[in-house]
């Protein structure tokens, strides 16, 4: 739908970013309009994991599979920001900025090894960014390390006169301190998050995160979200609904792709629509615009959003009873084989991967997914820490502290190997990790 | 005067009624023979894994609402399975709880100054349209809908 289009201004988070001398280095593929949670729909292609290609995943493939082309069976980033979270995974950019409606930020980096930090609705202007669902959507920010999230962060946050829904409160500095008061956290695992398609993989590394925290002193409690079963049905309401109202504007008269047909305004819009979009986008158009009806709106879409207010509601008890941040996993899985991803609709699969992170943008609240270790097969296995409204700050000095004493190994690339000294390799990989 | 402009206005309402006919049939030779083909071959099977609330009445709205087709019978079935997981919410029991529009209902939106600070882009703004004449969008002509063909008779549609 936007081929050939040539935005006419930037967002405001780019020209934050220009303005303090970043350079551009390109823009990453994604799932169409960030529809999708393997970043496999988008028109460019799908979007290939680095970790398909890492020594890591290769040396463990190895032992199972003989005689099997390499290349064929690469591995899915996660979506929709997967181009985004592969770029910084593969050592192309420092940072990278993504959006996250639902868990798109988040998914991808726990996939590609590397941190997605999603900030508190009203923090960073969305001015400039496709809306998708104008009241959950954030750019979200993909780094390597969680220092580097907040340096971007603060550059980013900040009240926007160009978006009226970012807060006016002024914005600390997001410069982080070691975080020494490890002894005096709350922490809380939320029962329902304990889901029956989550692998034993990821399990034991949420079960190992939660035993570190307690052994420095932390509290660590179970916690219960009630409402977190129904929070993926109330997203897909609320998300298809918004969505079928946002993609109105593209009509093809304005910008972007428009086709040959020249009979009606009606006609014209249907065609250019029906070649313009994929049948990801035009599924979701067509079931908001059912839930919208004179006749469902009240049962599916006012319900739904008395279904948002209860889910964000649960966040606000759990947090009001002590809890200072919830510890979560990002997937239920590590990456999986782009061939095995494609064996159920965009739908299906979203539904499936977004459940641990979907629920966090239905409350505004800040997210952050930190690599925690490799996986059995050698791929990146991520953990999710949600915070309190517009407690940022302190939900990445958090992540700071657990990102150093799990020590991620760095993804080891044959080609950029081979170049670096054994230095850099030898200072990166010692230390403590969490070892199967 | 009065008679001239009546005889004007006679002529003009006359070249309107032939352009909207001319219209519908090149409309109509473009899509309604196919499209009510189409539209059948959906119907006519009777899937018993369909709730049935997708019906061709629902399918002709949702198209004319949306402008977007379906495209296929996947995509029919598809809508179907997502009406049947969204139905998932009745389950909650919601009495008393106000609707939640955005999760910062409880602050003050931020309204700025009616000046105007930018701007003055048009040039550039229309490189961006197919279509463009001096300062103009240009757009087809807005008449024809599948309602309109609806309640056309035989004889108009030349068929």
């Amino acid at each position: 739908m936007l081929k050939g289009y040539v935005p006419p201004y930037n967002a405001t988070v780019v020209q934050k970013l220009l303005d303090k001398g970043a350079v551009l280095m390109g823009k990453t593929n994604l799932d169409e309009f960030a529809m999708g949670s393997g970043s496999t729909d988008g028109v460019f292609g799908p979007v290939k994991n680095p970790w398909s290609y890492s020594k890591q995943y290769r040396e463990k493939r190895k032992q199972k599979a003989h005689g099997e082309n390499e290349d064929s069976n690469w591995l899915i980033t996660g979506g929709s920001s997967g181009g985004s979270a592969a770029a910084v995974a593969a050592f192309t950019c420092f940072a990278a900025l993504g959006s996250d409606t639902g868990g798109s930020t988040r998914n991808p980096a726990a996939h590609c090894g590397v941190v997605g930090f999603k900030p508190s609705y009203g923090l960073v202007s969305r001015h400039g960014l496709i809306p998708l669902v104008n009241s959950m959507d954030v750019p979200g920010i993909l780094t390597r390390c969680v220092d580097d999230a907040a340096i971007v962060l603060g550059m980013l946050a900040g009240h926007d006169p160009k978006d009226s829904t970012t807060i006016q409160d002024p914005v600390k500095p997001f410069t982080l301190p070691t975080f020494a008061d490890v002894n005096k956290l709350c922490i809380g695992i939320p029962k329902e998050y304990l889901a029956p398609e989550l692998s034993s993989e990821v399990r034991s590394f949420w079960s190992k995160a939660a035993n570190l925290f307690e052994s420095e002193g932390a509290k660590v409690i179970e916690v219960s979200l009630p409402h977190t079963s129904y929070s993926i049905v109330c997203y897909h309401v609320l998300c298809t609904s918004e969505v079928a109202s946002n993609m109105a504007r593209f009509d093809g008269l304005e910008y972007g792709h428009r086709c040959d047909i020249n009979v009606s305004t009606e006609a014209m819009y249907a065609a250019t629509r029906r070649e313009g979009f994929n049948d990801v986008v035009r599924g979701r158009i067509l079931s908001g615009n059912f839930f919208l009806l004179k006749e469902n709106y009240e049962n599916y879409f006012i319900k739904a959003q008395k279904v948002r207010r209860l889910i964000a509601n649960d966040f606000v008890n759990v947090f009001n009873s002590g809890v200072d941040v919830l510890l979560t996993p990002t997937t239920l899985s590590e990456a999986v084989p782009y061939l095995e991803f494609i064996k159920e609709d965009n739908r299906t699969r979203s539904a499936q991967d977004d459940i641990f992170t979907q629920a966090v943008n239905m409350a505004g609240l800040p997210a952050v997914s930190v690599p925690v270790a490799l996986s059995n097969q050698g791929l990146p296995i991520g953990l999710q820490f949600i915070g309190r409204a517009f407690c940022d700050q302190q939900l990445l000095k958090i992540a700071k502290w657990f990102e150093k004493q799990v020590q991620f190994p760095v993804i080891q690339l044959q080609e950029l190997m081979d170049d670096c000294s054994s230095d850099f390799e030898i200072e990166k990989l010692s230390s403590v990790s969490l070892k199967q | 005067m009065s008679s001239l402009l009546s005889a004007s206005s006679a002529l003009r309402e006359d070249a309107l009624r032939r352009l909207k006919r001319e219209m519908w049939a090149r409309a109509v030779k473009l899509g309604l023979r196919s499209w009510v083909g189409w539209r059948r071959g959906f119907t006519s099977k009777a899937d018993p894994q369909r709730s049935g609330r997708v019906t061709a009445e629902v399918i002709e709205h949702l198209e004319r609402l949306a402008l977007v087709d379906f495209g296929s019978q996947e995509a029919v079935a598809r809508l179907e399975k997502a009406i049947a997981f969204a139905d998932r919410l009745r389950a909650v029991d919601t009495d008393g709880v106000e609707p939640m529009e955005s999760v910062l209902e409880d602050r003050c939106l931020y309204l700025r100054s009616d000046n105007v600070v930018e701007g003055n882009c048009a040039e550039e703004l229309l490189q961006n349209a197919h279509r463009v004449v001096e300062e103009y969008f240009v757009a087809p002509p807005g008449m024809c809908s599948p309602k309109w063909l609806n309640r056309l008779s035989l004889s108009e549609l030349r068929i």
